[in-house]
C-alpha cells in the first residue's frame, strides 16, 4: 500500500465519519464541528495528491494553494456558523434544531 | 473600461464594501449606484459578447492551467444579464420597502422572543436596511463572479461567498423563524459545498487541471471521474434544492424580507443550477449515463408534482411561492435527461432541450422575483399574508395582483410568456426524442401551477367583502418594479429569437448547432 493511498483512505474515512455526524448528531456545535472537520479531510486529500504529483522531490504547488484558500474560507464559514448558533441559543435557549420548526 | 466583465464583479464588490464601511443612510445611495452601474456594465458585456463572441481573461496575466481565468460565453452572459435586470428591479423595490417597514414580522403568530436580554437591546436601535445594502451588493458580486469564473476551485469559493451572503440576508430581521431557517440553510449549503470540494479534489487528482475548458477538452471518463461528478452533482443539487434535498428551501425563502426572498428564489438557486449544467454538459458529458440522467429527471418530476401540491396546500402566500420554487426547480432538472445521452447523440433536440431549460430558468427568474415582491407588498400593507384572508384585496392593489397573474401565466407556461417558450422547447424535445413521459409531467405541472395561482387570484378578486383594516398606501416605485418584472417575463416570450441565438455563443453541442444552421 503506497503512502498516498494510506492518506487518501484516511481522508475519505474522515469525510464519511463527519457525514455520519452531521446527519445523526443533533447538537448544533457537533454539526458545525463535523462540517469543519469535513473540510479538513478534503485538505488532507489535497495534500496527499500534491505529494503524489510531486516531480523530483518537489510537491505539486496547486493543491497547496487550494488548501490555503480553503482554510481561509473554512475559518470564516465556521465563525459565521458559530455566531449564528450563538444567536439561535440566545433567542430560543436551545442547542438543537428541532424538527418542523419554521417549516410550515 | 473595455473589460466590462471585470466591472460586473468589481462594481458591486466596491459599492458593497463602501456601503459597509460608511453605513447609515449613505449605504442605500451606494447600493443604488452599485445596482445601476452593474446593470450598465452587464449590458456592455452583453454587447461585447454579441459582437465579438466568447470573451476570456487571465487574472494577473497568468494563463490557465497555472492561473485562474474568467470566461464569458453566451450562457454566462445570459445569466449575468438576467441577474442585472432582476437585481435592478429588486434594488428599486428595496429602497422603499425598508423605509416603509422597519421590520415587518413574517409570522405574526410566532411566539414572543424569550431569554434574549442582550438581543432585545440591540433590536431597538438597529435597522435591517443598514445591513441589507452591503450584503445585497456582496451577493450580487459573488453571483457574477460565479457566472464568470472558469476554474472549478474558484467556483467553490464563489459558492461559499454566495452562501454566506444569502444566509446573512435571510436573518436580516433577526426573527426567530428566520434564524432557524437561516441556520438550517447554512448547514445544508455547507454540506453541499463540502461534497463539491471533495469532487474538485478527486477531479484534480484525475485530470491535473482545474480550468473548465481544459477539463472539457480532456474528455474524462472512468470511475474516479464518475465519483467526482457524483459528489459535485449531489452538492450542487442540495444547493439548488432539487427534491428530496429541498427541505431547507421553503422556510429559508419565505421567512426572509421580500427583496431577499426574491433574490434567493430568482437568482441564488439558479447559480447552483447554472454550475451543475455547465459541469454536466461540458466536463462530465463523456462520463455520464442514461440511467443517471433519468434518475435526475425523475427527481425533477417528483419535485414538480409534490412541490405544486404543497404549494396548493399552503395557507401563507410567501410559503406558497416558496414551494412553487421547489416545483419550478424540478422543471429545470427535467432538462437533463432531455438534453442528455438518450438516443442519438447527434440529434438536434438535445440542444433544444438545453436552451429550453435555460429559457425556463430566465422566465422563472423574472416571474418569481415579481411574485415574491408582490407578496412583500401585500404582507407589509395588509399586515398578513394568509391566503384565505386575502378576499377583496385586489380592489386595494389592482396592479400588484395583475402582476401576480402575469407572472403566474409565465410560470404555467401559457403563450405568449417566456415560460411558454422554455416549456415549448422542452416539450418538442421530449416528443422528438420519444421520451413522452417527460412531456406528460411538463403538462401536468402546468395545470398544478394554474391551481395555486388561481387560489390566490380567486380569493383576491372576491367582491363586496368587509376589510377589517385599511391597508397602508404603497409607494409607486414598488408597484412599478413588481409590474415591470412581471411584464418582462411576458415580453421575453414575444421576443425570444435574440436571447436564444445569444445562448448559442460558445455553447456545448457546437456540432449540433452548425447542422441546424445548414
Amino acid at each position: 500500500m503506497s503512502l498516498f493511498l494510506i492518506y487518501a483512505l484516511a481522508a475519505v474515512g474522515l469525510f464519511a465519519i463527519c457525514l455520519h455526524a452531521i446527519i445523526t448528531r443533533s447538537h448544533l456545535l457537533r454539526k458545525i464541528l463535523a462540517l469543519n472537520m469535513m473540510g479538513s479531510s478534503v485538505f488532507l486529500l489535497l495534500i496527499a495528491i500534491a505529494y503524489r504529483n510531486s516531480v523530483e522531490e518537489t510537491a505539486d504547488p496547486v493543491p497547496h494553494a487550494m488548501v490555503l484558500t480553503g482554510i481561509v474560507v473554512a475559518v470564516s464559514a465556521t465563525a459565521f456558523a458559530l455566531a449564528l448558533a450563538r444567536r439561535y441559543h440566545a433567542e430560543t435557549g436551545e442547542t438543537e434544531l428541532s424538527d418542523g420548526d419554521g417549516s410550515t | 473600461m473595455i473589460e466590462a466583465a471585470i466591472w460586473v464583479i468589481l462594481i458591486p464588490l466596491i459599492c458593497g464594501l463602501a456601503a459597509f464601511a460608511i453605513g447609515g443612510r449613505t449605504s442605500r445611495l451606494l447600493g443604488l449606484i452599485g445596482a445601476g452601474l452593474t446593470t450598465i456594465a452587464a449590458f456592455l458585456l452583453v454587447a461585447e459578447v454579441w459582437v465579438n463572441g466568447v470573451w476570456e481573461y487571465s487574472l494577473g496575466g497568468w494563463e490557465a492551467p497555472l492561473g485562474i481565468s474568467l470566461r464569458a460565453d453566451g450562457l454566462s452572459t445570459f445569466m449575468i444579464a438576467m441577474t442585472a435586470v432582476v437585481g435592478l428591479g429588486i434594488s428599486l423595490y428595496a429602497v422603499r420597502y425598508f423605509a416603509l417597514t422597519p421590520g415587518p414580522s413574517p409570522d405574526p403568530s410566532a411566539p414572543l422572543r424569550t431569554g434574549a436580554g442582550r438581543g432585545e437591546k440591540s433590536q431597538a436601535t438597529w435597522l435591517p436596511s443598514e445591513s441589507y445594502w452591503p450584503l445585497w451588493m456582496l451577493l450580487w458580486a459573488s453571483l457574477n463572479a460565479l457566472f464568470l469564473s472558469s476554474d472549478i476551485f474558484n467556483l467553490y469559493v464563489g459558492l461559499e461567498l454566495l452562501t454566506l451572503a444569502s444566509v446573512a440576508l435571510i436573518i436580516l430581521e433577526r426573527e426567530r423563524a428566520s434564524i432557524i431557517a437561516g441556520l438550517r440553510y447554512l448547514l445544508a449549503a455547507f454540506l453541499g459545498s463540502m461534497a463539491y470540494l471533495l469532487g474538485v479534489a478527486l477531479l484534480y487528482a484525475e485530470a491535473g487541471v482545474l480550468d473548465l475548458q481544459l477539463l472539457a477538452d480532456a474528455e474524462l471518463t472512468g470511475t474516479a471521474v464518475q465519483v467526482a461528478g457524483g459528489l459535485m452533482a449531489v452538492g450542487l443539487l442540495l444547493k439548488a434544492a432539487l427534491f428530496p434535498m429541498h427541505f431547507w428551501l421553503p422556510a429559508a425563502h419565505s421567512s426572509a424580507p421580500a427583496p431577499v426572498s426574491a433574490a434567493l428564489s430568482a437568482l441564488v438557486v439558479k447559480a447552483a443550477f447554472y454550475l451543475l449544467i455547465r459541469l454536466w454538459f461540458e466536463v462530465f458529458e463523456p462520463a455520464s449515463s442514461i440511467a443517471v440522467e433519468q434518475v435526475i429527471g425523475v427527481l425533477g418530476a417528483t419535485a414538480i408534482i409534490l412541490g405544486s401540491f404543497q404549494a396548493i396546500r399552503q395557507a401563507r402566500l410567501k410559503m406558497m411561492i416558496a414551494y412553487s420554487t421547489v416545483a419550478q426547480v424540478g422543471y429545470l432538472f427535467v432538462m437533463i435527461p432531455l438534453a442528455g445521452s438518450f438516443g442519438d447523440p447527434q440529434d438536434v433536440w438535445r440542444f433544444e432541450a438545453w436552451t429550453g431549460g435555460l429559457y425556463h430558468a430566465l422566465s422563472h427568474g423574472f416571474a418569481k422575483a415579481s411574485m415574491f415582491l408582490a407578496a412583500g407588498v401585500i404582507l407589509s400593507s395588509l399586515g398578513h399574508d394568509r391566503v384565505w384572508n386575502l378576499a377583496g384585496s385586489a380592489a386595494r392593489f389592482p396592479v400588484i395582483y395583475l402582476s401576480f397573474g402575469i407572472a403566474g401565466m409565465s410560470l404555467m407556461g401559457l403563450p405568449p410568456s417566456a415560460g411558454f417558450v422554455g416549456k415549448w422547447l422542452m416539450l418538442t424535445s421530449a416528443v422528438e426524442s420519444a421520451q413522452w413521459w417527460w412531456a406528460v409531467i411538463l403538462l401536468v405541472g402546468g395545470l398544478l401551477t394554474a391551481g395555486y395561482v388561481a387560489i390566490v387570484l380567486s380569493q383576491a378578486l372576491q367582491r363586496d367583502v368587509e376589510i377589517d383594516r385599511e391597508p397602508d398606501p404603497i409607494p409607486r416605485i414598488m408597484t412599478l418594479s413588481v409590474f415591470g418584472l412581471a411584464v418582462l417575463s411576458m415580453l421575453l416570450g414575444l421576443r425570444a429569437a435574440e436571447p436564444l441565438e445569444f445562448l448559442e455563443i460558445g455553447a456545448p453541442f457546437q456540432t449540433l448547432i452548425t447542422t441546424v444552421e445548414e
